[in-house]
This record gives C-alpha cells, structure tokens and sequence, in this order.
C-alpha cells in the first residue's frame, strides 16, 4: 500500500469516526445530564429511537432538516417526561421504567410508520437536500464544551451535580431536588432526541425499524468510561464511534486468504469494543452517589 | 434571664402540630428562644425534636401553628425562605458532597440565598455571574479569623478531611450565609471529647456576636455545661422548660423518660479471671489491590478477652471498630482466596479455643456464633433485624439451626413460639404482640429484642457493638445491667463503643482505637475522661 493511499485511508476514517460517533456524543451527554443529577438512564435508548423517527417523518414532511431536528428533540422529551414522571414523581424504579419506556418506544415507532406511511417500520428515504451534511458534528463538538463549562464553573451546574451526588444537601440549601431533577431528565431526553435525529437524517437517510441498536446503551458505556465528566466522555465517544467506522471499512475486505471476513462477524466489532471498554472501567470509576435512588422531600 | 420574658424572642414556635401519614410527630409544640442564648431541646428518639426543628427550617410545612421569627410570623415551605430569614441548620448526618471541595459545598445555595425570585428566574440569573472563588476564599478566612475558628485548605475534597473539620465547615457555611439563628441536631456525636470542647468554645464565642444557637441532644450532661435554657420533648409534646442553672441532670432525666431514672450503675465486683475467650494476635487488615478504598486498614492488633471481664473498645468512629467487628465475625469476607472481598486480613484469632481466622482456617459466621458466641450488631437495622418480619421471625433470625428450633431442615414452629414469647416476656420487649412487624418498635425495643435472642442461648463470648445507640434513656439502664449480669456469669463481653461514658461505666479493661491500631489501653479506674479523650484524638499513637 502506497503512502498517499494510507493518508487517504485515513482522512477517510477520521471523518467517518466523527460522524458516527455524533449520536453517541449527544445521547451521552444527554446520559450525563440525567445521571449527574442522581436518575440512571437506559431509557436513553428509546429516546434516542422516537427521536429518529420524529426527525425522519418531519423532515420528510418539511423538506427541513432544522426542523426535523427540532421535532426530534421535541419526541424524546415527551418520552422523558413520561420517565420522569415515573422516576421522579412516581419513585419508581429506574430500570424498569426504563425499560419499560425502551419497549415503548421500540413498539410505537412501526405502529406510527404503519399509520403514517404504510410501511412495517421504515419511513421514506429523504433527498440530500432534506439531510444534514455536517452540522451535528460541530453542534455536538460545540455541546460538549458548554456542558464542561457549565457543569464545572456555574451553580446551576453544582446543583446539578450535588442532586446526583447528595441530594439531601441540596435540599438544605434551599434548592428543590425534584426540580432539578426534572429540568435534567428533560434536558437528557432533547439530547437523546438530537441524537436520535443526527442518526436518522444526519448518518442515514430514512428512520429504519430499531435503528439505533444498542445506541442508547452504548452512550451510557461511554458515560460511565468517561466517569460521568464531559471531555472523558467525549473521547469514549470517539473510541466507541472508531470502532464502528472501523466496522464499516472492513467490510468485504479481504483480511487473509481470498474470503472476505463474513459481515456479521465485522459488525460486532463495536459491541465488543464497549464489553471491553466497560469491563477495564469496573472499579476504577465512581458513580455519583446518589445515581438510582429516589427522592423524597424530609 | 428572667427579664428575656419580655424581650421580643429570635425564635418562637406556637402549636406547631405535624402529622405523619395521621401519626402525630409533634403536637402543640411551644417554644420561645431568647435571642442571643443557647437553648438545647432535649427528647428521647422519636420524641420529635428534629421534626421541629425541621419544620423551623422549612423542610416540613407544619399542619398547625406558626413560626415566629424576631416577632414576624413566617410560613415557609422550603429551607430557601427559612435561610433567607437567617436561619441555618447542620443535620446531624452533615449535609456535605464528599468528592467536592469545601469551597463547593459552602458556596452551594448561596447565590439563592437573599433573592425571593422563582428558582428558575434565580437560576438563569446566576448563569449570567461567574462565581468569584478568590472572593470567596478570602471571606471565608476573614469569617474565620472573627470566630476564632481554625483556618482549612477550601479546595480539599471534603472527604478528605476529618469529621471535627467537616463540622466546621457546616457552621462556616451558616455563617457565610450571614445566619443569626444556627440549629445543630447533634452535634456532638461524632467528636471526641477535645473537639467537643472546641466545639462548644466556639459556639459561646458566637453568641458573644449575637448569634442564636438552638441545639438538639440526649446528652445531658452537655446540656448542663453549655446551654442556657433546655426545652424538653416527649411523645411529641412538650414537657417541661427549665433555665439550666434552675435544674439537674436527674430532673431532666425524669422528664425525658417521664419516669425516675436511676443513671448510676453500682460498680461491679472485680473480675474472676479465667480462661481467655477471646485471643486475637497480630491482626492485620489490608485493602485488596484494585479495590476502592472504602475499607479502613488494621495494624496489629492483638488483644484477649477472658471469660467473666469486659473489655471495652473506645475510639471516634471511623477508626477501624466496624472492620475489626467485621473481620471477627465473617472471617470468610477478607479471605484472599474470596475474589469479591474488598480487604485482605492476616493474623490469628481464636473464640472459645477454636481456630476461627489463620492463614489455612476460616470459619463461617454461622460456625461462629455457634460456638456459642452472642453479637449485637453496630447496625441493628442492617444486620440484626428483618424490619418487616414479625418479631418472632426476628427472634429466629440467624440460630435456625440451633437444634431447639429447628429438626432434619425444618423449623419447630410450636418450640419457636414458646421460646420467643417467653424470651419477651422476660427481656421486656413491648408491645408483648409477637406477630408485630419489628418496624413498629421503637429503637430501645429492637434492640431489646435481639439482646433477647443473643442471650437466650447463654453466650460464652458476648460482642456487643455500639449497644444503646439509638437507644432511650430507659433502655440503656436495662441493656447495661444485662452485659453486666452475662459478664457475672462468667461471659467474656468485648464491647465496641463510641460513648465514653458507657465504657467506663461498664469496661474492666479499655482499649483506644486510633487509626487502625490499638493505641492504648487502660484497666478500670485508671484512665480518665480526658486521658481517654487524647488517645482517642490520636496523642498517644
């Protein structure tokens, strides 16, 4: 392989690892904003998926990517407030109204695009014109400095983070937990929902059924790697979105002998990257010490 | 001080009721705090003193009466209007975020703090303001300085820093945030007896500005040497408002319990000695590679506990007594062979002339107490009690394979029942309703349960660990005459306790826990308070 060509392949991946790591960018910070305030996150998944879907049919609709951005934003903060009101309101448990919001999402988006456009879970293919080229990645790369300035230098952000880590202390101060709650679930499910969108009319062209696959989950991975801090997170982010970029390259590649790599086999390449990334955080990364546990007023 | 009837009071609460869920926590709660004073409330747990003072700090919105500030009738519905009256509280469980700065955890809420706009208005407002930190730092010095209190590096995680300074930091807190009133709910329960003094020097010297300080407690010998005035709660209500210099500990105690409390124990006789029961040598505990640092390290210890003597642990909390308690009774825990224990110990350790922890050995709990070894555990809710099992469960709990309950793997129901009903009856555990969910006692009586259960089957090695904690003035009279009578039966009691006072009272030999390691020892009427004090502080290590 000649050098010009190694450089080529290169560039090639560096801009593919940037544009397919923004979903995981924006669903994890929209993790972080929900875990730092002490609400664990799976729902983050199905945010992410009704926020596809919202973005693909709106843009459809509109000829508008902004505004199928918008709707997208607008979908998984809807979902967000039903988890909250389970979560935060209602004290349930996390993980299962989490999943339980997963399922949702993952059962009403075919039933939408049944009704909406006849089809078993996909909607129409958007023209370029109707897709982002690549606003998300500066508007992701732009988020996760704002997040970092914020969480670390503004009291709203040491409200945040001591509702996650000492909610009682908070409550002390002065300041409502459950509010400060609320205000970070919703800001986790517009994120989510962003996030969703840069995957539906950002990377593919149309929302397809259960397009996120795992998305959600990986952003969480990423959060936790990234000890629930911005910059950490972001870089997890890259690592996990390399590893996918890296999938896309390899396949039909001839590795060795004359087969190519059977697809399926390429294609686990980032789910192993983050059981790999997740089993070498164990231990060495520190919760927030309130994460998962409901608050109550007294 | 009688003139203070006139003066307007700083603080003053008229009928203040709360229910919860229909249960009374405080009814028709009256109490006047002269501005300027001391006043300590004084209650039994449960009596409902840090329901009140809740309520005065805006945490729980009373269900009746009201609150009156210098003369100005308040009604608040969250610590936001309570401080911005200028009133502040440090809980008993200090209300601080360990991984963040001293800094941080003073500064959180201040930018709130004397504004009456809606939260989210506030919030967007303090977007618009960085935090200037140097400011705040040099204010902080200066507060300091004027209070006499000693300077700390703002920027250190507070869990780094020891819980005497952690308090400080609480009241540096309250000061920043200009309170004239200050609530302590219990203030003293984590110091040793130096930072106490120091703590209770710095309050006076507070009240010289014209501070109000109201502080909760059941020590009432602290009462007697710092408060002014004393309001006494029982059941919820008020029963009694002395001037300290007006009343005894004895009074107070009465009043507390609403019966004559003989706080006295008889010293008992001197020791038999006899066969040792208890042998620990060269016990070492240490974190495993890897692990978070949650466990407190044990160097060399290596003490023994003989049949009919009680050997007390003294030490401020957090030293090493819980680990220690831990590694005695689930030796498997701190195995290297466990991949999931957090700690590694090393050493010997004998009960009742069975090996219980070497290098090859290590016993099971359950083997353990079997050997005849009673435990009462340093947290009853976490390790003695099922608490929404009946007390006959309870009763159960951990001796069902003791052969009086249980046959070939079933338990003897009738056999059960006997002994349980008999068991309560004789260790005055109330309500006599052995059906009852254990969450329905009151603290002295789980605890009195599980004294019943430990002592019924006539251990040869009692450890009791933290054993009135939580526990009412009643009941601490009653579970001391207990280990005492074991101890006359020729038990070996090991004591773990962080009250000076219940060591000295019942330990013939005290042993100080500094830091992991036993940094002094003492046999019975040789150490003082104030001896005991400065090892526990660390003097001797």
């Amino acid at each position: 392989m000649s050098d010009t060509g190694f450089l080529a392949i290169l560039i090639q991946m560096v801009g593919s690892t940037l544009r397919v790591s923004t979903p995981l960018l924006f669903a994890s910070l929209g993790g972080l904003m929900s875990e730092r305030s002490g609400v664990v996150n799976i729902a983050l998944e199905g945010m992410m998926l009704i926020g596809a879907f919202a973005a693909a049919t709106v843009a459809f609709v509109t000829h508008s990517p902004w505004l199928g951005a918008a709707a997208g934003m607008g979908a998984g903060l809807l979902l967000a407030a039903c988890y909250g009101l389970f979560v935060i309101q209602l004290r349930a448990d996390q993980i299962v109204a989490g999943t339980a919001i997963n399922m949702l999402a993952a059962g009403i988006t075919p039933f939408l695009s049944k009704i909406f456009f006849e089809s078993t879970g996909s909607t129409p293919s958007l023209p370029l014109d109707d897709r982002f080229q690549s606003a998300p990645i500066w508007i992701a790369w732009i988020l996760v400095i704002v997040c970092w300035a914020w969480v670390n230098f503004t009291p709203t952000g040491v409200w945040l983070r001591f509702a996650g880590e000492k909610p009682e202390a908070l409550q002390s101060a002065g300041i409502s937990v459950i509010r400060v709650r609320w205000c970070a679930v919703l800001a986790s499910g517009v994120l989510a929902g962003l996030g969703g969108a840069s995957l539906s009319i950002f990377l593919a062209s149309s929302f397809s059924r259960n397009m996120t696959a795992g998305r959600g989950f990986m952003a969480l991975a990423a959060l936790i790697f990234g000890k629930w801090r911005p910059g950490p997170t972001a870089v997890a982010c890259l690592l996990f979105g390399f590893a996918d970029a890296l999938q896309i390259r390899l396949q039909g590649v001839v590795l060795w002998g004359t087969e190519p790599v059977p697809v399926q086999f390429i294609q686990i390449l980032p789910y192993i990257a983050t059981v790999l990334v997740l089993a070498g955080a164990v231990g060495k990364s520190r919760a927030p010490g309130a994460l998962g546990v409901a608050f109550k007023k007294g | 001080m009688m003139t203070a009837q006139a003066a307007v009071s700083a603080v003053e609460l008229r009928g203040i009721s709360k229910f919860f869920n229909g249960v009374p926590a405080n009814q028709e709660i009256d109490l006047q705090v002269r501005a300027g004073s001391i006043h300590a409330i004084i209650g039994e747990n449960g009596a409902g003193k840090s329901t009140a003072m809740k309520i005065l700090y805006g945490i729980h919105r009373p269900d009746a009466g009201e609150i009156l500030i210098r003369g100005d009738k308040k009604i608040w519905s969250t610590p936001a209007q309570a401080i911005s009256a200028g009133i502040g509280m440090v809980h008993q469980h200090f209300m601080l975020a360990g991984p963040y700065s001293a800094l941080e955890n003073i500064l959180l809420g201040v930018e709130i703090a004397n504004s009456s706009a809606p939260l989210l208005k506030r919030a967007f407002e303090s977007l618009a303001r960085p935090v200037d930190r140097k400011g705040a730092k040099a204010r902080l010095d200066r507060l300091a300085d004027q209070y006499g209190l000693r300077k700390i590096d703002w920027d250190l995680p507070i869990e780094t820093l020891p819980v005497g300074v952690q308090q400080r930091v609480e009241i540096l807190k309250l000061l920043y945030q200009e309170a004239s009133i200050l609530i302590l709910d219990e203030p003293t329960a984590v110091l040793t007896p130096q930072e106490t003094e120091e703590l209770f020097s710095n309050l006076k010297k507070l009240t010289k500005d014209g501070k109000t300080i109201l502080i909760i407690t059941h020590k009432l010998k602290e009462v007697m040497s710092l408060a002014d005035e004393v309001t006494v709660l029982r059941a919820g209500r008020v029963v009694g408002r002395r001037a300290v210099a007006d009343t005894k500990v004895e009074e107070l105690a009465s009043l507390m319990v609403g019966r004559k409390v003989n706080l006295k124990i008889e010293p008992p006789s001197k020791p038999v000695p006899r066969d040792p029961v208890l042998e620990i040598s060269d016990l070492h505990l240490s974190t495993a590679p890897g692990r978070a640092r949650r466990v407190h390290p044990l160097e060399k210890i290596s003490f023994s506990v003989r049949g009919g003597e009680v050997v007390g642990i003294a030490g401020v909390e957090g030293n090493g007594q819980s680990e220690l308690l831990q590694v005695l009774l689930h030796p498997r825990d701190f195995s290297k062979r466990n991949s999931a224990s957090v700690a590694h110990a090393t050493g010997s350790v004998r009960c009742l002339g069975r090996v219980t922890l070497n290098e090859r050995t290590r016993l099971r709990a359950e083997e353990i107490k079997l050997l005849g070894v009673g435990v009462i555990p340093e947290d009853r809710h976490r390790e003695g009690l099922l608490l929404e099992r009946s007390m006959e469960e309870n009763f159960l709990l951990g001796h069902q394979k003791r052969s009086a309950f249980s046959s070939k793997g079933f338990i003897l129901r009738k056999s059960l029942r006997e002994s349980a009903l008999r068991a309560i009856e004789v260790y005055d555990v109330r309500p006599r309703v052995i059906d009852l969910e254990v969450e329905a006692l009151s603290g002295g009586n789980q605890q009195k349960l599980i004294i019943a259960r430990e002592f019924e089957c006539e251990p040869k090695l009692l450890i009791a660990a933290q054993p009135t904690r939580g526990v009412d003035v009643g009941a601490i009279e009653f579970i001391h005459r207990r280990i005492l009578e074991a101890r006359e039966k020729g038990a070996g009691v090991l004591l773990v306790s962080s009250e000076l006072d219940e060591i000295l009272a019942l330990a013939d030999r005290i042993l100080v826990m500094y830091a992991g390691r036993i940094v002094a020892q003492f046999n019975r009427g040789e150490a003082s308070e104030q001896v005991l004090g400065l090892s526990m502080g660390g003097a001797h290590a």
